[in-house]
């Protein structure tokens, strides 16, 4: 299955760039997932994102370093796609004080202030109002910064999303509502969660501009429809789009059977639409001497996450003084 | 310090005023705040001098105003949000919970959320037991958030200035009983009551009334029937539910070695319990009776004026409770 779908193809390094920061997303979550069956990363939360980095690289593609980044729950592709560093991030799993929120958030609560990525948030749909309300501040403020909020399909049938999305409308507040449809709320698939499984027409309800359904496992095509939905957030106001993804990893890491119940299905999407895969193919017919960059760049998201590992398991956690640290701003 | 009476109302919608003329960053939201001047018109004028921009009507959105209200917050502004009834925000329980309260903590002090959360409070107008509520404890529960709950005017206005100002969230509970009683408003706009100070609103040496907002009112009026009776108590204004003034109370409970607890909410896992519990693990050496509570009757409120008012806590009930321990 080729990518772009038609739309021009950036340069080399624009794709051999996007190349980088999905294997090294592959390559982060597969390597949290081992170290979680060796107990190396404990906890009961772990949501990976194999298989969805299309989106949110090809997404945060099309937002300046100015602009605002938040997302669910399932945050870790979200914030290494943003450029925050794998070590601390690495560090947060394991609980470590050198983490990005000092061991205390774990891998739900990621977040990078001085990237302007706000977080991930583990309460499904929690984090819409607070997209609505940080795009208000740039609103008020009179500055033209625009919010892409990440939403997962499961939150868009509870309140959150309904209210949310409904004031950033009447607002017009700069926001892109993407959602990333994986096809599963855990385990209940959007068609018995949704009388219109088509989450972008909704668009329509809330009188904001429906950016459609796009390939989310395209990084090019997510790109593209991304450049313009946030040029429409920066100058006029709120936009609802979709990619359609997967995840590889089930719901989380205590979802253990979603490989037999899922078994046909994921070799399907793994087989024909693995996003990096794609990108790979593509980019060795644009550019046929792009090969040994790409293995070159395999082999560092290797050495970086083996770094980020070493840089985890040797800091210190947190102490007792951590413990009741920065509940309030004294 | 110079003064004006005034209705708790007034004092509340002067320090939202003044507060945001001192700061561009303060804006109100919420819903009938503008256009209709707030159901309970703290807000009025403020549309007609402040505009759309900062004084925002909202739909009917309690998850999206208390959510978008600690994003804006985040973000560096100061939102002051409204709950027309503090029963809605019952509906925003998980933005004010899991989103307000803990942010701070969960990103390990990345980022602060200076807000306030303005809801209307109380019982005993007839308003039925979905809305007839002062569930404060429930929102003191939980620790990243402040609870203040005041009783006069002037509080009123010194603790409102002190929430917008601070930089942490603050459930700011406001009785609708209180809004329309007078009382002096000091003529200050940098009149600030720090976070967490209660007050002595009478002296005494028998007995010792812990209450806050209307339980306080009670207390006063309890404490005058005692004092013809030859029962001199002391009156402790909490102010705030959460930093909650404990050496305040302990201070009056040496001197007087006997308490009662007074509140409007409900009384299973309450203000009451949780004062009767620090008094007996930090004061036991100084209690001379047991501490008494009053407060609502474990019910939902009916609407039938008759029934309504028993199951309320009144002066009465205060009097009777510290003649069972005097």
């Amino acid at each position: 299955m080729d990518i772009a779908n038609g739309a021009a193809l950036p340069d080399r390094d624009t794709l051999l760039d996007w190349y980088r920061q999905m294997v090294l997303i592959r390559e982060f979550e597969e390597t949290c997932y081992e170290l979680y069956e060796e107990k190396r990363i404990t906890g009961v939360y772990l949501h990976l994102y194999s298989g969805q980095e299309a989106v949110g690289v090809g997404a945060l593609a099309a937002i300046e370093p100015r602009d605002h980044a938040i997302t669910s729950y399932r945050d870790h592709g979200v914030a290494l796609a943003r450029g925050v560093d794998p070590g601390p991030l690495m560090a947060e799993m394991m609980g470590k004080r050198s983490g990005v929120s000092g061991g205390k958030g774990g891998s739900m609560h990621l977040a990078s202030r001085e990237h302007n990525f706000w977080g991930g948030f583990a309460i499904v749909g929690g984090h819409l109002p607070l997209a609505a309300g940080i795009a208000l501040e740039a609103q008020y403020s009179g500055r033209d910064d625009v919010v892409l909020c990440f939403v997962g399909d499961g939150s868009s049938n509870n309140g959150y999303f309904h209210e949310a999305l409904n004031l950033s409308a009447v607002w017009r507040l700069p926001v892109v509502w993407l959602i990333e449809n994986n096809l599963y709320g855990m385990g209940t698939h959007i068609v018995e969660a949704s009388g219109q499984p088509l989450l972008h027409k909704r668009a329509l309800a809330y009188g904001m501009r429906d950016g459609g359904r796009i390939d989310g496992q395209d990084v090019v095509a997510v790109n593209c429809a991304l450049d313009e939905a946030v040029a429409h957030a920066r100058s006029e106001g709120p936009v609802l789009l979709e990619a359609l993804t997967y995840r590889y990893r089930g719901h989380g890491v205590s979802d253990r059977q979603y490989n037999v119940r899922l078994k046909d299905e994921l070799e399907e999407w793994k087989a024909e639409r693995d996003p990096i895969t794609r990108l790979g193919a593509c980019l060795e017919e644009a550019h046929p001497d792009s090969r040994p960059a790409m293995s070159a760049l395999e082999q560092a998201a290797r050495d970086q996450v083996l770094a980020a590992v070493k840089f985890a398991e040797e800091s210190p956690a947190p102490d007792a003084d951590d413990l009741v640290r920065n509940v309030y701003v004294e | 310090m110079a003064a004006r009476n005034q209705p708790m109302r007034e004092a509340l919608r002067k320090a939202l005023r003044e507060e945001m003329l001192r700061d561009e960053r303060v804006f109100v939201m919420g819903e009938e705040v503008g256009k209709w001047q707030g159901t309970h018109r703290i807000t009025r004028g403020l549309y007609e001098e402040f505009g759309a921009r900062r004084v925002r009507d909202t739909p009917i959105s309690e998850m999206a105003i208390c959510g978008a209200a600690v994003g804006a917050a985040m973000a560096g502004l100061r939102p002051v949000a409204e709950m027309m009834t503090i029963n809605f925000a019952f509906l925003a329980l998980d933005a004010i919970v899991n989103h307000a309260a803990k942010i701070r903590y969960m990103f390990d002090g990345q980022f602060s959320v200076p807000l306030v959360f303005r809801a209307a409070s109380g019982w005993g107008d007839q308003a039925t037991a979905s809305h007839s509520h002062a569930p404060e404890p429930i929102f003191a529960h939980f620790p990243g958030l402040y609870v203040a709950a005041p009783a006069t005017p002037g509080d009123a206005y010194g603790m409102l200035k002190t929430a917008i100002r601070d930089e942490n969230p603050v459930l700011f509970s406001e009785s609708i009983a209180l809004y329309p009683k007078p009382g002096p408003v000091p003529d200050d706009e940098d009149y600030l009551l720090p976070v967490g100070e209660g007050a002595i609103r009478r002296e005494g040496a028998d007995v010792t009334l812990v209450a806050w907002a209307r339980g306080v009112e009670w207390s006063l009026q309890a404490a005058r029937q005692l004092e013809r009776e030859g029962v001199d108590c002391e009156v402790v204004d909490m102010r705030w539910l959460r930093p909650l003034d404990m050496d305040l109370v302990y201070e009056s409970f040496r001197k007087t070695n006997r308490c009662v607890i007074v509140e409007e909410s409900l009384p299973m896992y309450s203000f009451g319990s949780e004062i009767a519990a620090g008094i007996q693990e930090d004061m036991f050496d100084y209690m001379d009776a047991p501490v008494k509570r009053v407060s609502a009757m474990d019910l939902p409120l009916p609407y039938a004026r008759d029934i309504e008012l028993m199951a309320l806590p009144d002066a009465d009930k205060v009097v009777a409770a510290v003649k069972e321990i005097v």
